[in-house]
């Protein structure tokens, strides 16, 4: 069986309940799914030994602005023994932008997360340490949302004295 | 030697104080490399043998600010970096000047957005500006002489009364 036909048996027999949506794009083969299985699911993709995700290469979002789940999060895991490149997706509402954290599947994903928090401001449910990792810690702002100005909002970032 | 070999005593010079002070001091500007991005790399080249910065007697690159008289701010300056910048150079001794080396120091450059300081003047006072991405060695150089020119300039009446030095772009040319 070819490697994203497995992957998508094996998915949907082992989380019946879920429901995945496959799309491919430019031979690449991304999913996506509701928040509430993200953990189990990489603990699966990570663990299984036909698959082998070993590698969290980065994880995002996308702000839609106007879409009724504002936010979506993106994962791009890799499999070294297949050399195979998946993406995961999740949608994630402006009101409750919480999402489990999956620092415990990937050790990398702790600073991708603080990343995706600093710039989004999606909180990530037992993260060990989300603090912004690239803004100033009493910034008030996320910089990647839509409606923050690419000027920045003046006076929320202090300049040294003259 | 030269003009040794014709002395047949003790030779002797008139000048003003000032006058050697500011010579010693032009001839021999320490420069605080503070390399925050590409532009360091053609800070880096300036001091290679083809360009040569010790021609100008500023070789001596010190990675302390307490030995430095001049501080080359070479790179993107964010906020977040601007704090520490300012740090290293309240910590240099005065007399000390500063070049704006690049188009992001001097204005932001390209990064016309939320975390870069259009331009560090807003927090330094710059002395010389420095133009292009990057700017050449040469360019460099060039900066460089003009600070001599204005440490040349330099009364003592200047440092009793410290005020904002005036501002000298150069263009590239
Ligand atoms: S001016 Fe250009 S070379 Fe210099 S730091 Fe900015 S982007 Fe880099």
């Amino acid at each position: 069986m070819e490697l994203k036909e497995l992957i998508q048996q094996k998915l949907k027999d082992n989380f019946t309940e879920a429901s995945f949506e496959f799309s491919e794009f430019r031979n690449e083969l991304s999913v996506k799914l509701n928040k509430k299985y993200i953990l189990q699911v990489c603990k699966f993709l990570k663990e299984n030994s036909d698959l082998e995700f070993l590698l969290c290469e980065d994880i995002t979002a996308v702000d839609w602005a106007t879409r009724k789940n504002r936010f979506t999060v993106v994962y791009h895991i890799f499999s070294i023994k297949n050399n195979f490149r998946l993406v995961l997706k999740s949608d994630v509402d402006e009101s409750e932008s919480i999402i489990d954290s999956v620092s415990s599947v990937w050790k990398t994903s702790d600073w991708q997360e603080r990343e995706c928090y600093d710039m989004y401001g999606i909180r990530f449910n037992n993260h060990p340490d989300l603090r912004r990792i690239y803004m100033p810690e009493e910034f008030e702002y996320h910089p990647l949302r839509k409606d923050f100005p690419l000027m920045g909002i003046p006076g929320s970032l202090p300049l040294p004295k003259k | 030697m030269g003009l040794e070999a014709k002395l047949n005593g003790d030779g002797f010079f008139v000048t003003k104080i000032e006058a050697i002070i500011n010579w010693a001091r032009k001839n021999s500007v320490y420069p605080m490399p503070m390399g925050i991005s590409c532009c360091a790399i053609e800070m880096m080249a300036s001091a290679d043998p083809k360009y040569d910065i010790a021609r100008f007697g500023s070789e001596v690159m010190r990675f302390t600010p307490r030995q430095c008289d001049l501080m080359i701010v070479a790179g993107t300056v964010t906020y977040k970096m601007s704090h520490v910048v300012k740090k290293i150079y309240d910590q240099m001794p005065d007399p000390k000047w500063v070049i704006a080396m690049g188009a992001c120091t001097s204005t932001g450059g390209m990064y016309r957005s939320y975390s870069v300081v259009q331009g560090i003047d807003q927090f330094l006072p710059v002395d010389v500006y420095v133009a292009g991405c990057p700017p050449r060695p040469d360019n460099l150089l060039n900066a460089l002489i003009h600070i001599q020119d204005k440490i040349g300039k330099t009364r003592p009446k200047d440092f009793q009364n410290l005020k904002l030095p005036e501002l000298n772009v150069i263009q590239n040319n």
